[in-house]
């Protein structure tokens, strides 16, 4: 099996398994009134360690299964996670960010996007009931909990990828600083 | 190399765009029976059997987080209810007499008395998964059109009205809430004074979107006399040519606070529905059985 075969299943078995935690467990716990959404979680988490074609492509088929799966309007969320996935990817390919806390402001970045751009969307689309300004404050709850949410799903994401992952950034980083005996302060 | 690397990015990125915007328009534009609704319903045909077993296995979590949730609001909660209780009491003196006065004026004309859910058969279904987001009020239950259940059919729970069934597959269905953007419950007040009419004051329950505890009873005249605590109930309608798809007198909430709004000749009634739609474990369908069922489902030209 190629690598990029095996990450392809393995992104197929996370996303799979992301909806169907979200549905039936993550959705009917209520933390503070809201309740946590891990789909932005793991697409921003994979957009971070496999780049943005790949994270883009996640967010679109994480977002069509949860569509499919709870019979929304198909695309919606499509649209807002693949938007998602390609800017954490494209943090990764422009910025390479190494602080540890990276995926905690990722996570709650991701999860503001996509609630912003889910209401967007719906305002568009046109909303049959009035819409109350608490929904502001479902929406920084909601970030909030994800926040804290985020450190431990980039970790279990990472932990699934890390065999079939083309290139891990802390293993990179790592390699940046053994150098082996090749280091002018060694040779000195 | 590089420039060949960013057009395929791009290339990519509009694609997928390109696709979400197809599938959109595609499913605005299609009735409920069309291949894209046809293939949700496949779907959920196919995961309603993994759903269930998750939602089963992670029931202990759920309670686990529900209990901390509980607790944050017990206290506020009790407060609440105290002042409802000393309310009730007041209340169900008056209620006493005018049910005693009801029943003898009921056998004066000759009336039965009939229960509400009289003519339906109601199915109990498991809560099996529900949607993450505000904007869809939702909730998938394990029971399908095998037990019986048909769009359009009301759901309750222990404490009131729940929502309507929306889409139905062999084992399982969608359940839209009363909270969904999209719901709209014609309701009445049961309010101790009589109206002109006789049959109270009546309005369309809507919610608001981002207030779940919450719900708006819309066009109701600003001279209504409408009073913190009166409860709501759905109107219903036994028209044989215009029935309504849920049966009198469900319990929908209780009134919170009415806003006279000066520029309109109607008035906003808060209602906080009695059911707790965020923690439902198990709902009833209420579902057509026996010949009233096949009837109604003749009348409409589709087989039982």
């Amino acid at each position: 099996m190629t690598p990029q075969v095996a990450l392809a299943l393995r992104l197929a078995l996370i996303a799979v398994v992301t909806v169907l935690v979200q549905i039936s467990a993550v959705s009917q716990v209520s933390l503070l009134g809201v309740s946590a959404d891990l789909s932005p979680l793991v697409v921003a988490s994979v957009g971070l360690l496999c780049g943005s074609t790949i994270g883009a492509v996640m967010g679109f088929a994480v977002g069509l299964f949860v569509d499919t799966a709870l019979l929304q309007t198909l695309g919606v969320s499509s649209l807002v996670l693949l938007g998602v996935g390609y800017w954490a990817g494209r943090l990764r390919e422009l910025r390479d960010p190494a602080h540890g806390l990276t995926p905690v402001a990722v996570g709650a970045a991701a999860t503001a996007a996509a609630a912003i751009g889910f209401s967007l969307v719906q305002f568009l689309l046109g909303v049959d009931a009035p819409v109350s300004l608490l929904l502001l404050r479902d929406i920084l709850v909601t970030i909030a909990v994800n926040a804290v949410l985020a450190m431990p799903v980039y970790a279990l994401v990472r932990r699934s990828l890390a065999r079939v992952l083309p290139q891990d950034p802390r293993r990179r980083r790592r390699r940046a600083y053994v150098t082996g005996g090749l280091s002018p302060i060694s040779r000195a | 190399m590089y420039k060949q690397s960013v057009r395929r990015r791009r290339a990519v990125l509009a694609l997928l765009v390109a696709a979400s915007l197809v599938l959109l328009t595609a499913y605005f534009g299609e009735s409920a029976g069309g291949p894209f609704h046809a293939l949700q319903r496949g779907v959920l045909e196919v995961t309603a059997p993994i759903q269930e077993g998750s939602s089963r296995a992670l029931k202990p979590l759920r309670d686990l987080f529900g209990w901390f949730d509980d607790t944050i609001d017990a206290r506020d909660e009790r407060d609440r209810l105290r002042k409802e209780r000393n309310e009730l009491r007041k209340r169900v003196i008056g209620a006493q007499a005018a049910e005693r006065e009801n029943a003898q004026l009921r056998r004066l004309v000759n009336l039965d008395r009939s229960d509400t859910v009289d003519g339906y058969e109601p199915v109990t279904a498991r809560v099996i998964g529900r949607s993450p987001t505000v904007w869809y009020a939702t909730i998938t239950v394990d029971k399908g059109s095998s037990a019986g259940v048909r769009v359009d059919q009301p759901v309750v729970s222990g404490d009131g009205l729940v929502g309507k069934v929306t889409a139905v597959t062999g084992g399982a269905s969608q359940v839209t809430l009363i909270t969904d953007s999209t719901s709209g419950v014609s309701a009445r007040v049961l309010t101790p004074v009589v109206t002109d009419s006789g049959n109270g004051i009546t309005g369309v329950v809507q919610p608001a979107v981002g207030r779940p505890r919450d719900l708006l009873l819309e066009f109701v005249p600003r001279r209504a006399n409408i009073r913190k605590g009166d409860a709501v109930v759905t109107a219903g309608s036994q028209s044989s040519r215009l029935e309504s798809l849920f049966p009198a007198n469900l319990p929908i909430g209780v009134v919170t606070k009415a806003d006279d709004e000066e520029l309109s000749q109607y008035q906003r009634v808060h209602v906080r529905p009695f059911a707790d739609l965020r923690r439902l474990d198990f709902v009833q369908i209420l579902t057509r059985g026996g010949d009233r069922g096949a009837a109604t489902l003749r009348a409409q030209g589709r087989t039982p």
